[in-house]
């Protein structure tokens, strides 16, 4: 009793002292376990100091409140106490049973909650306060070691105090209370839409007194209600300023923070195939394992059925793989890319496939994103598809949908997952997508579907708008869709414009007539050349039988001569030596000698010429 | 003298049923002192002899009050006869103190 006393004293003498003991600079912190918060508030919560959780009904406080005690129950083995001035403990038991903290047993072991209903039949008659509600819990923290407090809905209980004074004083009381017992503590309080505690202006007195002050808020968008939560306070310490969307999962609540803001991931140089030959060799052998791709096309540029044959690739190597559509079953969706000869009913049987169906038209993206990020958990898979991502987009608000997208990546790459997005891209700009989810910045490559109209028809365009980290075709291929499957055929440029479809087949087969023509002409004129040739080189062979047939016919000739000359001598030489006897002896042998010199060089010289020609 | 026979009726009726009550206070703290001298005043004035009061100081026995689902304090119970009461404060306004005990129709 006496030691009570001194305790009451000194809460009454020094309030403004123990104000200032309370801005110690140094803070340590406690982790929350909740997935996201511990991120953007740099750690969790301050450690044996006391946060403020406001929000409207519905915002998601007491979830946050008694999530934090249950991780810090079940993690980090610190017991905690709850104070329920709101609910009911049954109805708290009720609510938790849907997430996966098996609060019952817990609550054998390390909780402690304390129904603090007021019942309507309290009748207030004059003041009251906090003293044996303190004095118990006190009593309640040695008994099982306590560590964390949650007090659910204050503001419940300090509606009960008539005067703003009394209000402040048992605020004090509760704050110096819970500094001297050590405790980290959670206090929620109501507030209404438009930011103002049912107790007006306590809560700026509030917000003084504690060291970290957390605003829940739910907004409808656009038909879906968006949670968000915001830090705006946190004495001594850092935190991630704005408003963070939150969600409720099998696991309870997730805040979407932003990441760590250093992307230190480990890159692969492993090459994964898409499933497509031609596209492989476009992005210079394939996607990087771990790396996220982004397809984008306008409806029916074949965006699915390049996610299938991924999936097919991946599934046949064995990869576990996870296909999520939206607003498509996986029936249709299998049955559909059977059409195009992309198998995946065996991979799902197998179970190295599963496939996720989700509908938009009434779910919270961020829902999505958690059933997602359950599925990662639970299937493990390598590889995976998302078909299409701007599906979440189409409910709730476009920032949030970014968020979303954005931290999807993230997440996708943390897990070391390759994964292919689809975008559907409406209207006839192709650079929509970039200011619609804004996911290309951070997809690693971006391949764009696009139909281009020429000639009266509309025809597929696949185009690399980017790759990182890859030497990556620049060209503009046409997507060929066939019963055989899909194909990549290069595209014509002509006059600066690409040709394709018919366009191109037309100017494919002028292309190859031209070529015949080109090369019947050719043919001819060789034909004609060799003909040119070979009527020269004849008559030429004629002439020269012609030149030896003359020439035979002068050496005839020249011999002819000779001969007659010689003859012509002897005659003379008959003659002299009838006439004079011997004199003419000397004359005869020279005449002869001179004949058969002129005949041999004559010879030689016909043998010269015919080996020269030969 | 109107109201003569009508107190004597309601003292008749408080002096054949004992109001038994329970006070939790938490030590010597203001209201709790405040709350003990309003209800005994009270008690006094209306109630004569026929009550049986017990006070628990919740700083003393935590885990009793904890166990009576006591969260304030000074806070009053009407333990008997039915129907039960609960009234918290320090029992300064006398006129709902004696409503909620249902001693009202004692002061008309």
């Amino acid at each position: 009793m006496s030691g009570t006393v001194q305790i009451r004293a000194r809460v009454f003498a020094q309030p403004a002292a123990m104000a200032k003991t309370a801005t110690r600079p140094v803070f340590l912190k406690s982790l929350t376990g909740i997935q996201g918060f511990d991120e953007i508030s740099l750690g969790g919560l301050p450690r044996n100091r006391a946060t403020l959780v406001m929000g409207g009904p519905g915002t998601g406080k007491s979830v946050f409140a008694l999530q934090s005690l249950v991780g810090a129950a079940s993690k980090n083995k610190q017991p905690g106490i709850f104070v329920a001035f709101e609910e009911n403990i049954e109805a708290i038991f009720a609510n938790a049973a849907g997430f996966d903290w098996e609060l019952p047993a817990l609550a054998r072991k390390r909780l402690f909650f304390m129904n603090a209903q007021l019942s309507p039949a309290f009748v207030a008659t004059g003041d009251f306060d906090l003293g044996g509600m303190l004095a118990m819990l006190e009593a309640k923290q040695i008994e099982i070691g306590a560590q964390w407090v949650v007090f659910d809905g204050i503001d419940v209980l300090l509606s009960l105090l008539r005067t703003p004074r009394a209000k402040m004083r048992e605020i004090y009381r509760l704050r110096d209370w819970l500094t001297r017992r050590g405790l980290t503590a959670i206090i929620t309080s109501k507030i209404d839409n438009e930011g103002n505690g049912s107790e007006g202006a306590n809560y700026g007195f509030m917000q003084f007194m504690v060291d970290c002050v957390v605003r829940f808020d739910r907004r409808m968008e656009q038909g879906i209600p968006v949670r968000r939560l915001e830090i705006s306070k946190y004495r001594g310490s850092a935190f991630a300023p704005g408003e963070f969307p939150l969600s409720f999962g099998p696991h309870g609540m997730e805040v979407a923070s932003p990441g760590p803001t250093d992307v230190a991931q480990e890159t692969s140089t492993e090459r994964v195939s898409t499933g497509f030959v031609g596209l492989d060799e476009m992005l210079g052998g394939g996607l990087f394992r771990g790396s996220s791709t982004l397809i984008t096309g306008a409806p029916g540029t074949s965006k699915t059925t390049l996610a299938g044959l991924f999936t097919e690739s991946a599934c046949a190597r064995g990869e576990r793989t996870l296909f999520v559509s939206f607003d498509e079953g996986g029936d249709r969706v299998r049955r559909n890319l059977k059409s195009v000869g992309i198998h995946l009913d065996a991979h799902l049987k197998h179970g190295v496939l599963q496939m996720y169906s989700g509908r938009t038209d009434a779910v919270n993206p961020e829902e999505h994103l958690i059933r997602i990020t359950a599925l990662i958990a639970e299937h493990k898979p390598r590889c995976m598809v998302i078909d299409p991502l701007s599906a979440i987009a189409r409910t709730g608000s476009l920032s949030s949908a970014r968020a979303i997208g954005n931290r999807l990546i993230y997440k996708l790459r943390d897990h070391h997952i390759t994964a292919v997005i689809t975008a559907l891209v409406e209207g006839e700009d192709p650079q929509a997508e970039a200011t619609e989810l804004q996911i290309s910045t951070i997809a690693d490559s971006w391949i764009q579907l696009s139909y281009l109209v020429l000639g009266g028809e509309r025809n597929r365009a696949l185009t690399i708008v980017k790759s990182r980290g890859t030497r990556h075709s620049n060209q503009v291929r046409e997507l060929v869709l066939s019963d055989k499957g899909l194909a990549l055929s290069d595209v014509y440029s002509s006059g600066g414009e690409v040709l394709m479809g018919t366009l191109r087949w037309e100017k494919e087969a002028e292309e190859r007539s031209r070529a015949l023509i080109s090369e019947t002409e050719s043919d001819a004129k060789r034909r004609e050349l060799q003909f040119a040739e070979a009527d020269t080189s004849a008559r030429i062979t004629a002439l020269q039988l012609d030149l030896e047939r003359q020439r035979a016919a002068l050496m005839l000739n020249t011999r002819n001569v000779a001969a007659r000359h010689v003859t012509s001598g002897e005659h003379q030489t008959e003659a002299r030596r009838l006439r004079s006897g011997n004199g003419g002896d000397a004359v005869v042998p020279s005449a002869k000698r001179r004949a058969s010199v002129a005949g041999k060089s004559r010879g030689n010289g016909n043998g010269q010429e015919r080996v020269r020609r030969g | 003298m109107a109201s003569r026979p009508i107190k004597q009726i309601a003292k008749a009726q408080s002096v054949t049923t004992v109001v038994v009550m329970r006070l939790y206070v938490a030590g010597r703290a203001p209201n709790s002192v405040k709350a003990i001298a309003n209800l005994e005043a009270i008690c006094r004035e209306h109630l004569q002899d026929a009550y049986k009061l017990e006070i628990v100081d919740v700083c003393e026995h935590p885990r009793r009050a904890l166990d009576d689902g006591v969260l304030v304090t000074p806070s009053l119970t009407k333990l008997s006869p039915s129907p039960g009461a609960h009234v918290i404060g320090n029992l300064s306004d006398t006129s709902s103190v004696l409503a909620a005990l249902g001693l009202a129709s004692a002061r008309a």
